[in-house]
């Protein structure tokens, strides 16, 4: 008690030295709650132009949810089914996916474990390169190269449809899933492999047992990021899978998305007409949609860590 | 047919009160440069850049600034006030005058700036030589029976599969529209039709798809696409001709439209004036649309009439 400290006057900082923290402070906050106030703006924008549909007399949700016939602007009998917009988003993705995963993942692993650092830079680069290429030349590719090549290679009745979009969006995620998987399996601590190889693992051994599950988590985070672009990708789908609604009953069928049909059908109606309503009930359906993945990703990783 | 005579009045018309117009407005001195917005009707998108390049040389002033997206889009717009000018394919519905009515407290105007003959394409090795109308609408429209080449009495080497492959623009289309209405009598498309953004996107699909048929304005055929003639009833089939198109005898022919809110005034009535003079006519031949047939008053070699009472 005696020793007196002279040091809380000397040092003690200048009002504005505080003040500028304190700003500094709640400027972060602000950002790190902006998500949040974002995402949930956003949800009720789009609830809110969509909610008068629901209690307009011309609009059922059952006939929206399943029924397959989407005549917005008939002249006789307009009707607003999605039924086949969502199964032509599901089958597309699933698609997409099926042929991503494996080379995504296979490719990370390749990246992370098996490549010298050289060719690791040189691969790492040209695969963000990829990643760089716009979606609309993405469907430019699509309606002229990949049209032609499966017309010639499978007499497809025509070449816009599900495989050719599919094909569009495995490359365009094929990045997303190739470099977060990398970085999970990166993030996976040496002493695993070490183990491994002293217990007389081969290399690939060691990943398949030892690597792919402890990396798991990371691993589906990144093919769930991959299933994200895929879903909500619009510009290329609206050029490459035809745009026709209809389920499809082969991968060579053209098909439409509900992102792509909102793309390009909200120019032409006017402001709060019932065409505009059902738009963003699509909208909100596919909000819908995007959590049900992400909440199912969310159990899914809950419960393998428990 | 009829449609057709009176729409060529009113724009005869339209001219005629524009020039008057012109004539009252003659001084103003150099205007500082204006900027006009054109938009609307993907047919008529490169007639009416067309336009607007030719028009940059003939007025320095001024800067015409064009963007398709579909007539409904154009329309929707002109509403809205965010363009001068709205390109269309097909007349204003009742409900667009409407709204213009309540939103911009003035009339829409329409000025008919030429004629197109919508298009039935196939692919160049497609063997149908013609169609006619029913034929047209049990392939495209909701109901309809033909799903198949073989159905249509042809053996397609080229489409192993057989299936139809109708291509169609999307629903803000004026094209659409007009097909719809006049092709389809107001049936709806059958599900399952592909629906691109563009009439030279169709072209090109066609082109590239053997199996396919669409349709698409007269001016932008290719070589790799075939037109086909069409009749209507017991009729012969006839060509999408220029002739055919104005004389009424094609099916399915139709004004292509500006629409401006109130009468044209200032520099929007310039352009417009520019456009139904021979040098802009001149330019809706060069894309390989119909120019309307006015009984040349002008100086310059118009080309000649043909005969109408």
């Amino acid at each position: 008690m005696n020793a007196p400290l002279p040091r809380p006057i000397v040092f003690r900082r200048p009002w504005y030295s505080v003040a500028l923290e304190r700003a500094i402070e709640a400027l972060i906050m602000v950002c790190g709650i902006s998500a949040v106030i974002l995402v949930g703006g956003i949800f009720f924008f789009v609830f809110r132009e969509a909610f008068p549909i629901l209690a307009s007399p011309n609009f059922g949700l059952g006939e929206f949810l399943f029924s397959i016939e989407w005549y917005p602007t008939s002249v006789r009998d307009v009707r607003y089914g999605v039924l086949a917009m969502i199964v032509g988003t599901l089958a597309v993705t699933t698609l997409a996916m099926a042929i991503a995963v494996p080379f995504g993942i296979g490719g990370a692993i390749y990246l992370s474990e098996f490549c010298t650092p050289k060719l690791r830079e040189t691969l790492k680069v040209v695969i963000e390169l990829l990643a760089a290429i716009p979606s609309v030349v993405w469907g430019f590719i699509g309606l002229t190269v990949v049209n032609d090549l499966l017309i010639t290679l499978f007499d497809a009745a025509v070449g816009l449809n599900v495989l050719n979009a599919a094909l569009l969006l495995a490359l365009m995620s094929l990045p997303i899933i190739v470099s977060i998987g990398e970085d999970a399996l990166k993030a996976v601590p040496d002493s695993y492999r070490e183990a491994g190889v002293a217990l007389g693992a081969t290399r690939w051994q060691m990943v398949y047992r030892v690597l792919l599950p402890a990396a798991r988590n990371g691993l589906l985070a990144a093919v769930l990021l991959g299933v994200g672009r895929a879903v909500g990708e619009t510009m290329a789908v609206l050029m490459a899978t035809g745009h026709a609604v209809q389920i499809p009953t082969g991968l060579l069928e053209p098909v439409r998305t509900l992102t792509a049909n909102i793309a390009s059908e909200m120019g032409e109606v006017s402001q709060g007409s019932e065409h505009y309503r059902v738009l963003f009930t699509i909208g909100v359906l596919l909000f819908g949609i995007t959590f049900l993945v992400n909440l199912a990703a969310d159990l899914a990783v809950r419960g393998r860590r428990r | 047919m009829r449609a057709l005579l009176s729409h060529r009045r009113l724009a005869v018309g339209a001219l005629a009160v524009s020039v008057l117009g012109l004539a009252a407005c003659g001084e103003g001195g150099p205007a500082p440069r204006a900027v006009l917005l054109n938009r609307g009707s993907d047919t008529m998108i490169n007639v009416a850049q067309a336009w607007a390049e030719a028009y940059a040389t003939v007025a320095p002033g001024v800067s015409v600034e064009v963007a398709g997206g579909g007539s409904g889009v154009g329309i929707a717009a002109l509403i809205d006030g965010t363009v001068q000018i709205a390109n269309s394919s097909r007349p204003v519905k009742a409900a667009e005058r409407e709204a213009a009515r309540a939103s911009q407290g003035a009339d829409l105007v329409e000025h008919v700036t030429g004629y197109d003959a919508l298009v039935v394409y196939v692919h160049a090795s497609n063997p149908v030589r013609s169609m006619t109308l029913a034929q047209l609408r049990d392939v495209f429209a909701e109901g309809g029976r033909l799903t198949r080449w073989s159905d249509l009495g042809v053996q397609h080497g080229t489409c192993p599969r057989d299936t139809i492959i109708r291509i169609s623009r999307q629903s803000s289309s004026g094209t659409y529209d007009y097909f719809r209405e006049v092709a389809l009598d107001t049936r709806d498309f059958k599900l399952g039709t592909l629906e691109l953004n563009g009439s030279k996107e169709v072209v090109e699909l066609i082109a590239h798809t053997p199996c396919a048929i669409g349709y698409s304005g007269m001016g932008y055929a290719t070589d790799g696409v075939k037109m086909l003639p069409l009749s209507n009833g017991d009729g012969p089939p006839v060509a999408p001709t220029a002739q055919a198109t104005l004389d009424g005898s094609y099916p399915i022919a139709r004004p292509l439209y500006m629409y401006t809110v109130g009468q044209p005034a200032g520099e929007t009535k310039h352009y417009l004036d520019w456009i139904h003079s021979p040098p802009g006519q001149r330019l809706v031949a060069a894309v390989g649309y119909v120019p309307l047939p006015v009984p040349a008053p002008g100086p310059s070699g118009a080309p000649a009439p043909e005969a109408h009472p």
